[in-house]
């Protein structure tokens, strides 16, 4: 693995957009066509080397590049956009949409994520540490496709609306979540460890959620299908035993499924 | 004195087109048909202060300038921002909105209008869900179920209910009468006082209320005995008058875009709306609140495919409310150079973003002394549209109408200051 080195200077207050960081971008270049790579600074274009000090070597194929870049870069957006192969490493915090469109590869943030990580992603792994905002792995604005394959795991907490629209894949949130997870969610299987505040699933029409931790408001339009044990999904065995819902019937024809752990959920079971 | 007939009102989006003005010289004296909100629009509130002059704050004084000095002072700060943010368009006409999204892109700017903060929810809700709307003759006329949902209109525009629904229709002869009100609103309200059935929700529970009424419209049990505070049996019962409507309109406000889960609420609202339409004849209307923030969606759409929240830094235009919102940009630092027309964010938009409209150079085009003008580098005050300039507006329901010039006080109109400026931008481009 040839690894590419990205030390950022001093993170301007106007975000940076860099879609060009990217295996695939960087495959074939020398590292001064990589240093002298355009990218987005507000309104006007800069080149990469303005914002990171960059070493290393590149290679001919992106699944042999590992890019790594050396601290936080909370000003900056778009890492690793729709990139198909290799490595992403961020050794600190990211602006929105890291990994966007990703098709392949694996992206693994260190510090926290703003909003939609892993919007449209099709493949490969994007894995966050700490906390990200809303909308992880949703579909862009107004598109009823969200995200479609590949896997997406964040450590720490969420914020709302996440796996809004999904479609396929796998996403596992270790931590807590705010309202709406799955809204709109039409296949793929969304794991939560932690609690739920609201609304679980709504409108769901297809796709499965487990929640392990406490769901606090559960809403009215799903059906009570009884208790479930050590789930089998996707391959995966999820051990203990689960309220099992179907819904939401507030949608035609809906059969989506939220598993909610027995433990600390007896308020929205109806019996 | 003299007597003009047919005015527009250019207070707020029911965009009443039968104001009648006094007029005593350049000055409107007297109202008729206005509600009081419109009447204060026309008169000048007491204590309003009118610039007539442009302004540029010098050593932290505002001072007079020319025309020509202000013109180039705006000009420079949107050609050198790197993020530049144009926010508000709300209280203008729509050919100034059109100039406002020529320059923007001209500038490479970010352009939003005060829908972020009032019924843009509603607009990422029909994009997502579609819209079944209908105008206000259709309700005047045909309405017998008419549904307030999180807005009180006896208030906010206090003349919907009397150009609406108190009023006599072709097919609802005797007005009011023929016509059942639904009131939802955690509040009891002066409006919800006129209800027939008033479903007081607990707070932020619209979501979860929308949900049970969906699954039981479609024929389904529901797992609790009461949600969001409203028991099953008066669910049931809404649901039925709903169902049975010969032509139903929802007409819905902040109350439910603001409240939690926002474009969410009234995206399952949109759907509610849609499925009725299995049984019952339904629409909705959002409750737009100033009179031309419609006109500038419309506008705004039509030019670059998106109806807010455009930003055109890339040379293309991209959308994300969320992250090219006012609030987005403000809060989180991102813009470094915002010009605000024809709407006040100084007294409506939270502190955090306050604070970084404070650290930016901001410009003001603006008739009256606001908070917004307070925290301006550069104010340019222009006629005010549908009382001393003509345009068109559109109506909440997004019919357009064609406002009029009631009085002449010499000075430039939004449009025409816009147009000043997008030159001189073009001429500063032209010269990097
Ligand atoms: S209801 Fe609105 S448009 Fe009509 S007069 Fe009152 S403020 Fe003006």
């Amino acid at each position: 693995m040839s690894e590419i080195i990205l030390k950022p200077k001093e993170q301007p207050l106007v975000p940076i957009e860099a879609n060009n960081v990217t295996p695939d971008v960087f495959a074939g270049k020398t590292l001064e066509e990589i240093k002298n790579l355009g990218i987005w600074h507000g309104n006007r274009q800069d080149r990469l080397s303005k914002f990171f000090d960059i070493e290393g070597e590149s290679s001919e194929n992106p699944s042999e590049i590992k890019i790594i870049i050396d601290g936080s870069v909370p000003k900056t957006k778009w890492i690793g956009k729709a990139m198909t192969a290799g490595e992403i490493l961020v050794k600190g915090d990211v602006n929105m949409y890291v990994g966007a469109d990703m098709k392949g590869g694996k992206i693994l943030v260190e510090g926290n994520a703003a909003s939609w990580p892993g919007q449209d992603m099709q493949g490969g792994e994007l894995t966050i540490m700490g906390n990200a905002g809303d909308y992880v792995g949703s579909a862009y604005r107004g598109d009823w496709r969200g995200m479609s394959g590949g896997l997406i795991t964040v450590h720490g907490n969420v914020g709302n609306e996440i796996a809004e629209y999904m479609l396929g894949g796998k996403m596992v949130i270790k931590g807590n979540v705010s309202i709406m997870p799955g809204v709109h969610m039409n296949g793929g299987l969304l794991i939560i460890e932690g609690n739920v505040v609201a609304r679980v699933g709504g409108e769901m029409k297809g796709g499965t959620i487990v929640v392990k931790g406490i769901i606090d408001e559960f809403l009215a339009g799903f059906k009570y299908l009884g208790i479930e044990r050590d789930l089998n999904l996707e391959g995966e065995i999820i051990e203990g035993a689960y309220h099992k819902f179907k819904g939401d019937l507030a949608t035609k024809g809906a059969s989506g499924i939220v598993y909610a752990a027995v433990a600390g959920n007896s308020h929205i079971a109806p019996y | 004195m003299e007597i003009v007939k047919n005015v527009v009102c250019p207070f707020c989006g029911m965009l009443c087109d039968d104001i009648i003005c006094k007029v005593e010289g350049d000055e409107i004296v007297g109202t008729l048909n206005a509600c009081r909100i419109g009447h204060s629009k026309f008169v000048h509130a007491e204590g309003a202060e009118r610039y007539k002059k442009p302004l540029i704050r010098k050593n932290g004084e505002l001072v007079e300038v020319t025309m020509e000095e202000a013109i180039d002072k705006a000009a420079t700060v949107l050609a050198e921002s790197k993020r530049p943010l144009m926010y508000g368009w709300s209280c203008t006409d729509c050919d100034a909105q059109a100039v406002g999204v020529e320059l923007a892109e001209e500038a490479k700017a970010i352009i939003d209008n005060t829908a972020s903060v009032c019924h843009g929810p509603s607009v990422l809700a029909l994009q997502d869900v579609g819209y079944p709307i209908c105008t206000f003759g259709e309700v005047k006329n045909r309405a017998d179920v008419v549904v307030y949902w999180g807005c009180n209109p006896m208030h906010a525009h206090p003349r919907n209910l009397s150009r609406l629904v108190f009023s006599r229709g072709f097919f609802r002869e005797r007005g009011l009468a023929d016509r059942t009100v639904i009131v939802v609103d955690p509040r009891k309200s002066d409006s919800s006082k006129l209800a027939d059935i008033h479903l007081q929700l607990d707070y932020d529970k619209d979501y979860e209320l929308l949900d049970a009424m969906r699954a039981v419209l479609l024929g389904n049990e529901i797992l609790y005995d009461e949600v969001a505070g409203i028991p099953k049996e008066t669910i049931y019962e809404a649901v039925d008058v709903l169902k049975n409507a010969k032509f139903g309109v929802l007409f819905f406000g902040m109350g439910i875009t603001h409240s939690r889960g926002k474009h969410r609420n009234i995206d399952t609202a949109i759907c509610l709306v849609t499925d009725l339409n299995d049984s019952a004849k339904f629409t909705l209307i959002p409750m737009r609140g100033h009179y031309n923030v419609t006109g500038f969606n419309q506008v705004c759409t039509w030019e670059s495919g998106y109806p807010f929240c455009v930003d055109f830094a890339t040379g293309s235009a991209r959308y994300n409310p969320g992250e090219t919102g006012s609030n987005d940009l403000l809060q989180n630092k991102e813009t470094d150079g915002m010009m605000v027309v024809a709407s006040d964010p100084g007294a409506h938009f939270p502190q955090k973003a306050l604070e970084r409209m404070a650290e930016i150079p901001v410009i003001s085009i603006e008739p009256h002394r606001t908070p917004t003008t307070e925290m301006a580098d550069i104010i340019i005050p222009p006629a005010i549209v549908g009382m001393e300039a003509e345009g068109t507006a559109y109506r909440m329901e997004g019919v357009p109408i064609r406002m009029r010039k009631v009085v002449d006080i010499g000075l430039l109109s939004d449009k025409e200051i816009l147009e000043r400026i997008l030159t001189r931008v073009k001429e500063i481009n032209a010269s990097k």
